[in-house]
């Protein structure tokens, strides 16, 4: 342990320069009503003033549960939903000033892992011409040639054998499938990936070769990734940083050992208890504090803060004042006013 | 194609007891089977006996396996959305089931209904009554489920991968809820998941399956402090846990699981197994008692163990 301890150690130091920063990054969606003049009557904060940043070579992880708006952040800063409000600024270059030409530049940089290895491949392509469009469109590779040839090299960086190349999709397993769609996002030879929940299909046996396989992308490429989970064990295994959000806010931001260690939001503190450990004896020692209620709605979410309707710790005050994320410990940002 | 191939179990009054395996390896044929719940054609049951409350199962007639579904016998699936019906309220959905089989009147039943909703922790039973299933969240539908399946007093609850489907802190609502009603009750739970943090929280005795078969067995400590089944051992050395540091790397179980359709006539599990010998490919190991009503089915189980004292 010790030895993976110091390994973890070396590759802290060795973390760059900040390659993304999101910047009170807000996602609304209206409503509308009426069929032929459609009028927008409310608006789902599915982000809300989100900000945090990655620096280069480092995994950051953004977890909470079911409509959190994790994934409509991933969205965003791969320039798939237009930003309502907010900056995404990837390597010092702000997306939204930038032209379409530029734009696409930036989108060789940055590509995206998501979650379900069936739907994201086309059926009706072969493996190889998957792994091969992206370079083709973005002309990186026009030798027919040399691009099936950097198809094979990618398959087996992937661990697949190179000659299912030849193969459709339908005829693999899906950790199979998830290399395909890890080794087409490789193809632009990318700075940052974000995934999606990207091992959240596969069954346990899957998952952990694959999560491996991230892993050792991440170290020979010098890969930043933006993790975007809901499986807590997966991140604190993968992330170097964690940021938990809730209703569109992130409510807690911190290294992953001092925040899966030490967490001080009433929310991180529930969502950790809620998650089972695979060992009889430690369950058995752990306290299981169950949050009441559910998550409310995105369209009309509580006034003051977002989560003060289910918190234990919640006074008066927090239905009232939102409360800012704080810097309570170097590195450590909560977004709660009672700790 | 053999989906469960051979599985021995027992549930005792008011325990619970998990089967684990991951997706395809029969885990949830092999409780659809315990209700007679699987469409013949396609699939039969070819042999076996189920035995319930000392009552042969396979033999009943259609009329008598129906009396022990709902009735003794409670079932609650993953996704509540497809198993309840979407153009009948919930308090139809609750008091048809008690009207059937215990022949409440409706004004009876519909007091059974409100007393369920409260039991499952549902507030404002009397809106809620009135609402159909897409009115309520997912967490919510499995609670309905949950009511439907206590509504006649069973005897034994099958859960299958009840809480899949929900937010993990709505997961952990659901299976304190179930831990709590069935410690109340006296009620057996099965419960079938692919989730091994989710058994070692809830679970007294453990069955694990791989391609059909129930490879070992055990009570939870046993089972996770001192597998036996290299299968075993290789899902709880690859599953990332929250107590563990960043950084420590997990050991996958190499290869993919069998096709169910190809198995010969050894070991399902030998092409990816790390302590194979020559006698995994010609003979099927049988599940055999290691000591302490821990069973296990491994030629090599002593190598095992021995691999595993010298770990710790």
């Amino acid at each position: 342990m010790s030895a993976l301890e110091s390994e973890t150690a070396d590759t802290e130091t060795g973390l760059g320069d900040t390659l993304l920063q999101v910047k009170s990054l807000k996602k609304y969606f209206p409503i509308t009503e009426g069929i032929f003049v459609k009028k927008a009557v409310a608006n789902v904060k599915a982000v809300d003033g989100v900000s945090f940043d990655i620096r280069r070579g480092e995994t950051l992880g953004l977890v909470g549960e079911s409509g959190c708006g994790k994934s409509t952040t991933g969205r965003c800063i791969l320039q798939l939903d237009p930003v309502t409000e907010g900056q995404i600024i990837f390597d010092g270059v702000d997306l939204a000033t930038v032209d379409r030409n530029a734009l696409n530049k930036v989108r060789e940089r940055v590509q995206v892992i998501f979650q379900d290895p069936f739907s994201s491949l086309n059926p009706r392509m072969k493996v190889g011409d998957i792994i091969a469009e992206p370079m083709h469109v973005h002309g990186l590779e026009p030798d027919k040639g040399k691009r099936e040839a950097r198809v094979a090299e990618l398959l087996s960086v992937c661990g697949l054998n190179p000659r299912m190349a030849d193969r459709y999709p339908h005829e693999m397993s899906g950790g199979q499938r998830q290399r395909v769609g890890i080794a087409r996002a490789l193809s632009m030879r990318p700075e940052l990936i974000v995934c999606d929940e990207a091992v959240s299909a596969l069954d346990v046996s899957i998952q952990a070769q694959v999560i491996n396989l991230l892993e050792d992308l991440r170290e020979q490429f010098n890969l930043t990734y933006l993790f975007i989970a809901h499986d807590l064990s997966v991140v604190r295994h993968l992330c170097h940083r964690v940021a938990v959000m809730y209703l569109g806010k992130i409510v807690e931001l911190a290294d992953s050992d001092e925040l899966f260690d030490n967490p001080m939001h009433p929310y991180t503190q529930a969502l950790l208890s809620a998650v089972p450990v695979p060992d009889p004896t430690v369950e058995a020692g752990r306290e299981h504090r169950v949050v009441k209620g559910e998550v409310p709605s995105p369209i009309d979410p509580p006034s003051g803060c977002v989560f003060h309707p289910r918190c234990s710790l919640a006074t008066d005050s927090c239905s009232v004042d939102t409360p800012v994320l704080r810097e309570l410990k170097p590195g450590h940002w909560v977004a709660c006013s009672e700790v | 194609m053999k989906a469960v191939d051979g599985i021995t179990y027992s549930v005792e009054e008011g325990e619970t007891v998990a089967i684990v395996g991951e997706s395809g390896c029969g885990k949830s044929v092999s409780a659809l089977s315990v209700l007679r719940l699987i469409p013949d054609p396609p699939g039969k049951i070819v042999g076996g006996s189920i035995r319930f409350m000392g009552k042969e199962l396979l033999s009943m007639s259609d009329d008598e396996i129906r009396e022990i579904r709902g009735n003794h016998i409670g079932m609650v699936f993953q996704e509540p959305m497809t198993s309840l019906n979407p153009v009948l309220t919930i308090g139809r959905q609750l008091t048809e089931t008690v009207e059937h089989h215990i022949g409440l009147e409706h004004e009876k039943a519909m007091d059974r209904a409100r007393e369920l909703l409260r039991l499952v922790g549902i507030s404002d039973a009397d809106r809620r009554l009135e609402q159909y299933p897409h009115h309520l969240s997912g967490g919510m539908r499995q609670r309905v489920m949950i009511a439907m399946a206590l509504a006649c007093e069973p005897k034994l609850i099958i859960a299958d991968e009840p809480t899949t489907a929900l937010d993990v802190t709505i997961q952990a609502q659901i299976l304190e809820l179930m831990k709590e009603l069935t410690q109340r009750l006296g009620v057996a739970l099965v419960i079938i998941t692919h989730n091994l943090g989710v058994v070692a929280r809830y679970a007294n005795r453990v069955n694990v399956m791989y391609a059909g078969k129930i490879i070992e067995r055990g009570t939870a400590a046993e089972i996770y402090h001192n597998p036996r089944h290299p299968y075993t051992l290789g899902l709880l050395r690859s599953v990332p846990r929250l107590d563990q540091p960043r950084g420590s790397r997990l050991i996958p179980i190499d290869g993919q699981p069998p096709d169910l359709t190809q198995l010969d006539g050894g070991c399902a599990f030998r092409p990816r197994c790390t302590f194979a010998v020559d006698r995994c490919a010609r003979e099927i190991p049988p599940l055999e008692d290691v000591g302490e009503g821990h069973l296990t089915a491994c030629w090599e189980q002593e190598t095992v163990g021995k691999f595993m004292s010298k770990a710790s």
